[in-house]
């Protein structure tokens, strides 16, 4: 480790597996519960465990970008953090807010919770991904500025790379985009319109630029290339990246009582997202083909390329496959959103994340590569995730493409909660999927614990 | 895209190469490129269903202020096109006023548009106001968001041609900017016959 002040990056890193782990949890009770209806009820309803499943992510998914950006950032910009206390100070704020929520979901119903928190005051609650109290939510402000401002700062003092640059963008437009979720109109077209600014802006446009930063990073660190290469190819990426994900918001404007020429613009360039993606790819498996040493981190490298591989399959293509306005008239709001939802996640988000902690978790703790034999199982655990989320993204989609024909295209159309009994075996595949996901996290947190380190050669 | 590279380079540096500037612009190029295939398909594939209503609606717009903009941005590729030989031969500052002067047909561009949609848009037209209004909208308007990011371009390389930071035998990131704003350009060759011209 370069600078003593990346260290605040491993309680971020580990706090974000933690809440991983529950995320996966909370993902298989609900899982059940598509087919056993009445699973845990009442003390965890599905509604509550689907708010827990989808909320734990995005808050693990802030906690390894946070952590990324800590670690990154005082290497990239050749300087100590601007102040580490403050980064340690805001971990816990941010891991104990997180917690209090977690916990007013699971004790008190929505609504009591709702009324104790002021939500009457200025009412945010009650949207999808945006369920969090109010207070939560000024949290997650107070927190996100003080960490911007931390890194800003840090960046400011230091040197000013490209890829800090992507990144800071990234971080920044993040905290933008959520102060949407503030904005909760009485017009239901309009409160949708604007809730989108958050939820797509995020996935679809600023959050691929901390991706595309993250990958920079460890990809100039693994394989020896030059920055300049790297940095370059970057901002191609994100260029193309803000060009087609800015307008491809329009996706989401089909049918929610918008003007009809979003069909158009939506379509068209949402259809192009998956460029940047395959950008990744080939940006990823290029590098390393043209790498200039051998890191002895070789599951970093693992990650690196299966995040580049895995976000052009679940966030490119099987985004693609529902994103012209004439299939998505039938295939909204059905399984195929969440099959794509999953390895989309997954494939860009998930595994980005893993990179960097695969890459700098070693550094942190005193060596330049674990062991050969926690590599070993750190990559079973990649194949067993990502095996496991592939199966998941397919019985998914069958079960989509069923449930479509079911309940939308057949002559006679059969209502909701009938076509889902005609689905269940495509759930319990599914079900079984996530087991097979949950035993590749526990492998994968194994592999913290096997001892021994790989040194650096030449 | 010609004019980038002369025919010959004869004083022994770097010989002939394809393609002129980064490989990473090419791809950034092609990527737009393929953008606006897309959105050109989509208009003749949507015109063909609805050609009367098209037909009709293309004699409201403004087929002049249309030629001045191509006018205007086959001059500002010329111009670009008169930098790189410039360059070439080593006048630097001489290669910078006409980048300048490229920048500024990129602004007349603009100028011209502002009129042109502050016509449309005071009739009321917007992107609903019927098909072929919403094509005509979101396609000229993705270009001219391109002409802006070309402008931008062209910027930055004209401030480092200002610095003298460009020779005869350097002067890839001037190519790499001129290649981009010759396909703004191109995209305009088709865009202007397409929608304001061909019946």
């Amino acid at each position: 480790m370069q600078y003593k002040s990346q260290a605040v990056a491993m309680p971020y890193f580990i706090a974000a597996i933690a809440l991983f782990v529950a995320q996966i949890l909370f993902g298989l009770i609900m899982g059940l519960q598509y087919v056993m209806g009445d699973f845990l009820f009442p003390t965890i309803p599905f509604n509550v465990a689907r708010m827990v499943h989808t909320n734990a992510l995005i808050v693990w998914l802030l906690m390894g970008f946070m952590g990324a950006a800590y670690y990154l950032i005082p290497e990239e910009a050749e300087t100590e953090l601007f102040s580490p206390k403050l980064a340690i100070a805001l971990f816990w704020i941010f891991l104990v807010a997180a917690g209090l929520t977690v916990v007013g979901y699971l004790m008190v119903p929505y609504a009591t919770l709702a009324k104790m928190t002021g939500n009457d005051l200025l009412p945010t609650m009650g949207r999808e991904f945006l369920e969090q109290p109010l207070i939560t939510k000024l949290g997650i402000v107070v927190v996100a500025l003080a960490f911007l401002f931390n890194i800003s700062m840090t960046v400011l003092k230091g040197r000013k790379t490209s890829i800090a640059t992507v990144l800071l963008i990234g971080l920044w437009g993040l905290a933008i985009f959520f102060l949407f979720s503030f904005y909760n109109p009485h017009n239901v077209v309009r409160d949708k319109f604007y809730w989108w600014w958050v939820v797509h802006l995020w996935v679809e446009g600023v959050w691929e630029l901390i991706l595309g930063a993250i990958l920079a990073f460890v990809l100039i660190k693994v394989t020896g290339v030059d920055r300049e290469v790297i940095e370059k190819w970057l901002y191609v990426i994100v260029t193309l990246t803000l060009i087609s994900g800015i307008l491809g918001t329009g996706h989401h404007y089909y049918w929610i009582g918008t003007p009809e020429s979003w069909q158009l613009i939506g379509s068209i360039f949402s259809a192009l997202e998956p460029i940047p993606f395959f950008g990744m790819t080939l940006f990823a498996f290029n590098m390393v083909n043209r790498r200039r040493r051998e890191h002895p981190n070789k599951a970093a490298t693992l990650w690196a390329l299966g995040t580049g591989v895995m976000a052009f399959l679940g966030a490119g293509v099987w985004g693609f496959l529902h994103t012209l306005s004439p299939v998505n008239y039938y295939t909204h709001g059905t399984q195929i959103t969440a099959a794509h939802g999953h390895m989309a996640f997954y494939g860009a988000y998930v595994m980005a994340v893993l990179t960097i902690i695969s890459y700098a978790m070693p550094i942190i703790r005193g060596r330049a590569a674990n062991s050969n034999k926690a590599q070993v199982v750190e990559m079973w655990a990649f194949w067993l995730m990502t095996i496991s989320i592939t199966f998941i993204t397919l019985f998914l989609t069958g079960a989509g493409i069923l449930q479509v024909w079911l309940q939308r295209v057949s002559d006679s159309p059969m209502p909701f909660m009938v076509a889902q009994d005609q689905i269940a075996l495509f759930y319990w595949m599914r079900e079984w999927a996530g087991v097979f996901f949950l035993i590749g996290l526990i492998t994968y947190i194994w592999s913290f614990f096997i001892p021994g380190e790989e040194k650096a050669k030449a | 895209m010609t004019g980038t590279h002369g025919a010959s380079h004869s004083s022994g540096h770097k010989l002939h190469h394809y393609p002129p500037g980064d490989l990473a612009i090419w791809v950034f190029i092609l990527a737009e490129l393929f953008a606006f295939f897309v959105l050109f398909n989509a208009y003749a594939f949507t015109r063909l269903k609805h050609l009367e209503l098209f037909n009709e609606m293309q004699l409201t717009l403004d087929a002049n202020a249309g030629m001045i903009n191509t006018l205007l941005l086959i001059t500002g590729s010329w111009c670009v096109a008169r930098a790189i030989a410039a360059i070439k031969a080593n006048h630097c500052r001489h290669s910078a006023h006409w980048l300048l002067v490229a920048i500024g047909t990129g602004v007349g561009f603009l100028i011209v548009k502002y009129f042109e949609y502050g016509a449309k848009f005071s009739l009321g037209i917007n992107l609903d106001t019927n098909l072929f209004y919403t094509f005509y909208i979101a396609l000229t308007m993705f270009h001219a968001m391109h002409v802006v990011l070309g402008m931008t371009i062209l910027a930055f390389v004209w401030k480092k041609a200002m610095a003298g930071g460009y020779s005869a035998h350097d002067h890839h990131g001037m190519e790499t900017g001129a290649s981009y704003w010759h396909m703004v350009d191109l995209v305009w060759i088709i865009l202007f016959p397409l929608i304001y011209v061909m019946r």
